[in-house]
């Protein structure tokens, strides 16, 4: 982009140039050294940051908004649009998503580097793009201002176009651009109040659905390019193994293989197409070493329900949890097991890579597009501007993407052979080699005043935390620019066990660690077992797992005092209004406590993920076989403004469906160190017949927007169990459920 | 060289006849609306219509599906093709989308047979194809309401 220093004031600037043919293009910058200088960590985690955008608008109204994020399919393209478009004033028919390249400015301010995840793409762009458009708005207005020769007083805007009230002549934005770029951008443009909203808060169509249903949409998997070469790769059966020898004699003579790469991760075999490559690829006699062959699920839990007795570390502590235990008139106590868990993206793992002497393309179905870019410029030895990340729609994230082994692999191996490459796994390498769920073992107990409610409360989990993984893959990254990229990668490896202390216990108790229930002494421990099964993020992280073992023995109090499971859950929670909130809102919609129809059952929890609360009553019913139906979900959330209800609407009933699919059918298990499914026969998706339906009421509220893309998974697992408790009196306390276990 | 008829147009190819049909279509003639994302047929991603049938084009080899006529996505058309798209679009069906092609061949399908389909065999015939995001709900609309816009 070419900088315009005309009118350019030196702090909070924007960038103003008029490109040839491109039309007006303004930039909401953070202020840097220089055009060269990187952005600091420090500056990208807030410190005087002023969040970032793009929008570009051509001469023919087109408006192109930047997006950081990676469109997951969770909308986020779509609502970042909306917000531009409603402060711009822009009509909505030429609005139009562009993911955004690698640059400091699209770093995610949560994150410090540039990536998807914890549901923040709404929350971190909402005050940079309301300002940016505002801005740009005023801008135009200004330039209309001399061309029409009126005041801007006069001047109104609407669906991209400036009119001037008492003469009625119109001038279309697109028609500003040359004069607009000869003008400063105002600095504190005036923001809309919320009831000036004409496209925040409306449920206005995805700009992408007519594309996707029609498979006009590109996925990673779709790319192609002239020579492209494509790769299977095969990775070791035994979880941590790596290729010792590979007699690849045979799969080199098969039609169209052109190489065989041996990776540190795997064997990848190079065709002129996949079924050439994939079919190869099944010759291979690859001996493997090392791994843990030794390792099983029964083991793996084995060894947390020892570790767990031993002293953890205290991530929470409230009061005096012991005396308040010995005081207790009552004491309650259960253990949760919790499975790993696939993320089975729709698309499986894929990256395309070109490798050149001096540059290096990448077209990565990523949550990270930084991580992706820094490890390709470690691979191929080529400085950071050298590199260049494209990102696609993605079929599915779910947290897996985050994770860059598959850019790995594809610079590797483009590297190696010296072409463009793209690698695909089949759907049995990307569930087997999978960065899963971490599986858990709790333990809770609770002490009860003499009334039935709860004065004391532990709980002690112990597994894996997925934030060492986070950290992994995000650490280089998150060091200054201008170090060497090697050097931050060596500096990551010498601070990553520090920052592992400091941040991976938490974290594997979120959901627990930040419980909102008012009880006066409470103790959570994180009992750190290490087990070498690859851990990653998953949909809502450890809230997925603690929101089950919180809520599940927040009804297990109910149970033990006799008390109503809402009446109770709103008493403890009289000092977070919001979670009152939600929970009085989806136990009135859902009838709650008034007779409902026969055989069936409700059950309830209330959990925020990330500051978003979210309640949800689920109804079942069981067959004498154990076979469990859940009917209906009534969800209510209270997320601040809901920029676009009918996406906030969808994550919550997509959240509830992932979610049931953990709670009721899918689970992965380890024999002698190998990962035992492998496709969706044996890693089983909840499929239409057996989907409930979901009911979302979003509460009305003038807060600033929430993430949503995660918090509709936490609840469904205890809502369902606590309702199936009533159904049959059986308590689940292992996921995924087992029919057997309800069988009358 | 093999012979296949895809959307309406007859195709010679030079391709190993054991190459599943979703491989050919998505590598031999760019076709890629039809998803990879199973290969054993469990997932419905990669369904085009074989003879006007939803098939999963992953668990036929484009031997098999010679003399076959073969329709996908990028040639479902007439107006319950229109239908759907319109009644996806209004609904907002798709989510990361990847799964959507193979639920409009389905979809399709199903108004084909039963142009007044009770909730019930949208649920059987949809449960089909999978979707990782949990879109059915929405499907169930946007395929009720393409329905009724077909009975205008």
């Amino acid at each position: 982009m070419k900088e315009n220093a005309t009118g350019l004031s030196r702090r909070n600037f924007m960038k103003v140039s008029l490109m040839a043919g491109a039309g007006l293009m303004v930039a909401v910058q953070m202020p840097v050294g220089g055009a060269k200088a990187a952005p600091t960590l420090k500056a990208s985690r807030g410190v005087g940051f002023v969040p970032n955008a793009w929008i570009r608008i051509a001469p023919d109204d087109t408006v192109t908004v930047m997006i950081k994020h990676t469109e997951l399919g969770q909308g986020t393209s779509t609502g970042l649009c909306m917000i531009v478009a409603e402060e711009l004033d822009a009509d909505w028919s030429r609005m139009r998503p562009e993911f955004a390249p690698v640059a400091p400015v699209y770093k995610n301010p949560d994150f410090g580097v540039q990536a998807t995840g914890g549901s923040t793409g709404v929350k971190t762009s909402w005050d940079a793009l309301r300002h940016a458009g505002a801005a740009t708005r005023e801008l135009l207005l200004m330039a209309a201002a001399e061309i029409l020769n009126a005041p801007a007083s006069e001047l109104t805007t609407e669906n991209s176009v400036v009119t001037h009230g008492p003469s009625q002549r119109k001038i279309r934005y697109g028609e500003l651009l040359e004069k607009a770029a000869t003008l400063k951008v105002p600095e504190n443009p005036r923001l809309k109040k919320p009831e000036e909203f004409k496209i925040i808060g409306r449920p206005f169509p995805r700009l992408d659905s007519l594309d996707k249903a029609r498979g006009r949409i590109k996925y990673g998997m779709d790319f192609t390019m002239p020579g492209l070469l494509t790769a299977a790769v095969v990775h070791a059966p035994v979880l941590g193994g790596k290729p010792a020898s590979v007699d690849d004699k045979e799969t080199r003579s098969m039609p169209g293989v052109r190489d065989v790469v041996t990776l540190d991760s795997g064997v990848a075999v190079v065709a002129e197409s996949y079924w050439q490559a994939h079919k190869a690829a099944q010759t291979l006699k690859a001996q493997w070493k090392g791994g843990a062959a030794d390792l099983s699920s029964e083991s793996i839990m084995a060894r947390f329900a020892e570790e767990i007795q031993e002293k953890g570390i205290r991530v929470r502590k409230d009061g005096r949890v012991g005396t308040a235990m010995t005081a207790a008139a009552k004491r309650v106590r259960a253990v949760y097991e919790l499975p790993y868990q696939a993320h089975a993206c729709p698309e499986p793992m894929n990256c395309t890579a070109h490798v050149l002497p001096d540059r290096c393309e990448v077209w990565a179905p990523t949550q990270g597009q930084e991580p992706a870019r820094d490890i390709a410029a470690r691979i191929t030895g080529l400085p950071l501007e050298a590199v260049s990340v494209h990102t696609p729609y993605v079929g599915g994230g779910f947290g897996r993407r985050f994770v860059h082994d598959f850019v790995i692999e594809a610079v590797q191996v483009s590297k190696a052979v010296k072409a463009p490459v793209k690698i695909v796994w089949s759907r049995e390498e990307d569930i087997r080699n999978d960065f899963f769920r971490p599986a858990f073992y709790n333990i809770v107990e609770a002490g009860l005043d003499s009334e039935g409610y709860p004065i004391a409360w532990i709980h002690k989990g112990a597994g894996q935390s997925q934030m060492d993984r986070i950290l992994e893959t995000a650490a280089p990254s998150g060091l200054p620019q201008w170090l060497p990229t090697s050097a931050r990668y060596a500096l990551a490896k010498v601070l990553l066990p520090v920052i592992k202390r400091l941040k991976s216990p938490e974290a594997a108790m979120s959901g627990s660690v930040d419980m909102a229930y008012g009880i006066e002494n409470v103790r959570i421990e994180y009992i750190r077992a290490d087990v070498p099964v690859p851990i990653g993020a998953w949909r809502s992280v450890g809230d997925s797992r603690n929101a089950f073992v919180k809520e599940s023995f927040m009804d297990e109090i109910a149970a033990a005092s006799g008390k109503d499971p809402v009446e109770l859950r709103l008493r403890l929670l009289k000092n977070a209004p919001k979670h009152r909130g939600v929970l009085e809102l989806a136990a009135d919609k859902a009838g709650w406590g008034k007779p409902g129809a026969e055989g069936i059952f409700q059950g309830v929890a209330v959990h925020s993920f990330h500051g978003t609360p979210v309640a949800m009553v689920a109804e079942v019913s069981v067959e004498s076989d154990g076979r469990v139906r859940v009917h209906r979900m009534v969800c209510a959330v209270d997320c601040g403004v809901a920029v676009n209800p009918k996406l906030v609407k969808s994550q919550i009933a997509g959240a509830v469906i992932f979610a049931l699919t953990a709670t009721l059918k899918s689970s992965v298990s380890i024999r002698e160190g190998r990962v035992q499914q492998s496709n969706f026969h044996n890693f089983p998706i909840l499929r239409m017949d057996e989907a409930p339906r979901v009911e979302v009421h979003i509460v009305k509220s003038a807060d600033p927007p929430n993430g949503i893309g995660e918090v509709g998974v936490p609840p469904v697992a205890p809502a369902v169990t606590n309702a199936l408790f009533r159904a049959t009196g059986k308590r689940i306390r292992r996921l995924p459920v087992n029919p057997d276990d309800l069988r009358t | 060289m093999i012979k296949l008829q895809v959307n309406g147009q007859i195709y010679d190819l030079d391709v190993d006849p054991d190459t599943p049909l979703l491989w050919v279509l998505r590598e031999q003639l760019g076709l890629t609306g039809a998803k990879y994302s199973c290969g054993i047929g469990e997932c419905g991603a990669c369904t085009v219509h074989l003879n006007d049938e939803p098939y999963p084009s992953c668990s036929i080899t484009a031997g098999e599906a010679v003399g076959q006529k073969i329709t996908t996505i990028e040639g479902l058309k007439g107006r319950t093709a229109d239908a759907l798209f319109k009644s996806w679009a209004e609904v907002d069906a798709p989510q990361c989308g990847y799964c959507q092609p193979g639920q409009i061949m389905h979809a399709a399908a199903l108004l084909s047979l039963s142009p007044k389909p009770v909730p019930h065999e949208i649920d059987q015939a949809m449960s089909n194809v999978l979707c990782r995001c949990g879109t059915y709900q929405d499907i169930r609309e946007a395929v009720q309401k393409a329905a009724e816009e077909l009975e205008k």
